[in-house]
């Protein structure tokens, strides 16, 4: 296993010039993120709450969540090759399983108010902040909540992984699809109400709000931070894990599966594998979309959240990471803030009646036409986004200008 | 020399169509084998079938005096069988290097000696190392094919039509190949449509027809064999 993985780090498989580049990449990677973390950090306490930083803070996390999101459905689906319709309802596993693992014992009767209090009766942030104090304690309980959380939605791939990774294409995404319904279903049910508490919210939790640091009367709160935290690791293994031995087998079990097979890789195993951890991020990624909302619920995961997911990775592009990551963003963002005014009824201080509420979705669908239209195979294909590639994106446009102006100058004479 | 290989026997159908119908034959160690037939004789279906992609009806399939009848096909790859499927296919989006490496997907040793060696087989991959498959042309394709193949060090590479769809002159590149792989031991059972070529190679050969063998002997005793001569080699 770790000399496989080990292969990721392995030089040689590498051409010099992209050894190089890689390395620039990487030192520059590493830059990049830790000026991100110093500004989300004062985003997080020393910028003004406004209307500004007020749309900011939420759509930067819930961006982030949807980043990872995307990432670990791109695993199955673009790497793998798996049509999987499953990730709602493994978010679905890793948000209530984070939910109910921490929600504090005393609050355990008024969340469970229908179900006298619950069959889970302590709470895994708390027992950490008895001795912990409450910030770390939240902190250190809250990623542990997480790793069962995804963990939990791991364990449910397996089991049902068994009788479904033996379909193939659009009967694979069909059954994922029926799985991630009748988990809605299931959670839904006041049966397990003690667990799950039926049909109603699950609350108070410990939520972002909860990581911060107390200094004497200084709090520092560090919300955003740690989303970003969570994801930038998940998505860093994801990355380690595609530029393994193990993806390279995932990418020939997708290419060509009479091949793979041929050359010894056991198909059911690889697919099976790559199942399992994506359903595990995706049960983390469930877990920080409940840390996000505060309050979590069943009835919201439908089959439309995983074609929401479907939809950013397809406009990213299927196959690549960054290209995930930046749709994910771009449609956090244009959904829930940039295009918002198109329900408000008015642009500044002029009346537009058609501008009401549900007009968003209709220019929405339009701009997501327009690109799939133009960018058939998503903004980055199956490229990833690197310093030294915009580096050298802008260096040949510069190069094409200038051949540009010597043909025009020829034609000229 | 022992067989390294032995057919006793078998039959494979796809649902109710019978491909092979009972074939039985020895795959002698050191050797060149070749099956040669026309479409739909049950050639790629015995292939197939020894490299575990497809389970046979009945018979028994013995590598090395061990049964491995029906087993997966990851453990036929470690026990030292090989395949290079028809059409070459390797892996476009990899590059040529990558391509190697999976073929050694099932070992845990140091590569850098057995690439080195399928380098020096090959000098024109070495040249492409860091090239995508999908940009080699088709008779390098069919290089990287049997470099990927050899990268599992079998003791049994099989060989699905490796001059299809090739120029003349690089079929000629890839026999001469077959010839030097097989010099430096490893078994080779081939099978061809070209029959000509094929028979030339092989030190010894068994037609197939509709799923049955009918004609067996040296490659040069069915070069001359009449009927050979009418069905495969036009003349």
């Amino acid at each position: 296993m770790f000399k496989k993985i080990n292969n990721a780090l392995n030089p040689s498989l590498r051409h010099p010039e992209q050894e190089r580049a890689s390395r620039i990449n990487k030192v520059g990677a590493i830059i990049l993120l830790a000026i991100l973390y110093v500004f989300l950090f004062v985003l997080d306490n020393f910028l003004p709450a406004g209307s500004f930083t007020g749309m900011l803070i939420p759509v930067l996390r819930k961006g982030a969540i949807y980043a990872l999101l995307c990432v670990s459905m791109n695993l199955l689906n673009g790497f793998t090759g798996l049509f999987s319709l499953g990730q709602a309802g493994f978010m679905l596993i890793g948000g209530y399983a984070y939910a109910i693992l921490s929600i504090p014992a005393s609050q355990h009767a008024a969340v469970y108010q229908y179900f006298d209090g619950g069959a889970i009766q302590f709470s895994i942030p708390e027992f950490f902040s008895s001795f912990l104090g409450a910030g770390l304690g939240s902190f250190v309980g809250s990623i542990i909540c997480i790793i069962i959380a995804g963990v939990i939605a791991a364990l449910f791939a397996a089991l049902i992984g068994i009788p479904v990774l033996r379909l193939k294409s659009d009967y694979l995404a069909i059954a994922t699809l029926g799985f991630a319904e009748i988990i809605r279903a299931i959670f839904q049910w006041n049966g397990f109400g003690i667990i799950t508490n039926g049909s109603n919210l699950l609350r108070k939790y410990t939520a972002l709000s909860d990581i911060r640091w107390d200094i004497g009367s200084v709090s520092l709160k560090f919300g955003t931070v740690f989303v970003f935290l969570i994801v930038t690791i998940c998505i860093l293994l994801i990355v380690l894990l595609i530029n393994s031995s193990y993806g390279r087998a995932f990418n020939a079990v997708r290419d060509d599966e009479i091949s793979a097979e041929a050359m010894g890789i056991n198909l059911f195993k690889h697919k099976m594998m790559s199942f399992i951890i994506s359903s595990f991020f995706a049960g983390v990624g469930g877990a920080l979309l409940a840390m996000y909302q505060t309050t979590i619920q069943s009835a919201a995961f439908t089959s439309a959240m995983t074609y929401e997911i479907l939809l950013m990775v397809v406009i990213g592009g299927i196959g690549s990471v960054s290209g995930s990551g930046i749709a994910a963003f771009l449609y956090i963002a244009a959904n829930e803030w940039w295009l918002r005014f198109l329900d408000s009824g008015s642009i500044g201080s002029i009346e537009v009646s058609f501008f009401r509420g549900g007009f968003r979705k209709v220019i929405f669908s339009i701009a997501i036409m327009i690109i799939v239209l133009f960018f058939s195979r998503g903004i980055m294909g199956d490229k990833e986004l690197s310093i030294t590639g915009v580096i050298n994106w802008f260096k040949n446009r510069k190069e094409r200008k200038l051949a540009k102006k010597i043909n025009a100058s020829k034609e000229g004479e | 020399m022992s067989n390294i290989l032995e057919i006793k026997d078998l039959h494979v159908s796809y649902g109710g169509i019978k491909a092979v119908k009972g074939i039985t034959f020895d795959v002698e160690e050191g050797s060149i084998i070749t099956l040669i037939g026309s479409n739909g004789a049950g050639k790629s279906t015995t292939l197939n079938t020894i490299a575990g992609l497809i389970k046979p009806e009945s018979g028994s399939i013995f590598f090395e005096g061990n049964e491995i009848t029906g087993k997966d096909p990851n453990f036929i790859v470690s026990s030292g069988i090989t395949l290079v499927p028809e059409g070459r296919k390797i892996f476009p989006d990899m590059t040529v290097l990558e391509n190697l490496k999976i073929g050694a997907y099932l070992r845990k040793d140091d590569l850098s000696d057995d690439i080195e060696w399928v380098y020096s087989l090959f000098p024109r991959l070495k040249e492409r190392s860091w090239q995508l498959g999908g940009t080699l042309s088709g008779g390098e394709q069919q290089m990287l094919a049997v470099g990927r193949a050899l990268m599992s060090k079998p003791k049994l590479i099989m060989m699905d039509e490796p001059s299809l769809g090739l120029a003349p002159i690089v079929v000629r590149d890839i026999f001469s190949i077959i010839r030097e792989i097989n010099k430096q031991g490893t078994t080779i059972l081939l099978i061809e449509q070209n029959a000509n070529m094929a028979l030339k190679t092989a030190n010894h050969a068994y037609v197939l027809e509709t799923g049955r063998i009918i004609l067996q002997g040296s490659g040069e005793e069915l070069l001359g064999n009449e009927s050979v001569r009418a069905a495969y080699l036009g003349s």
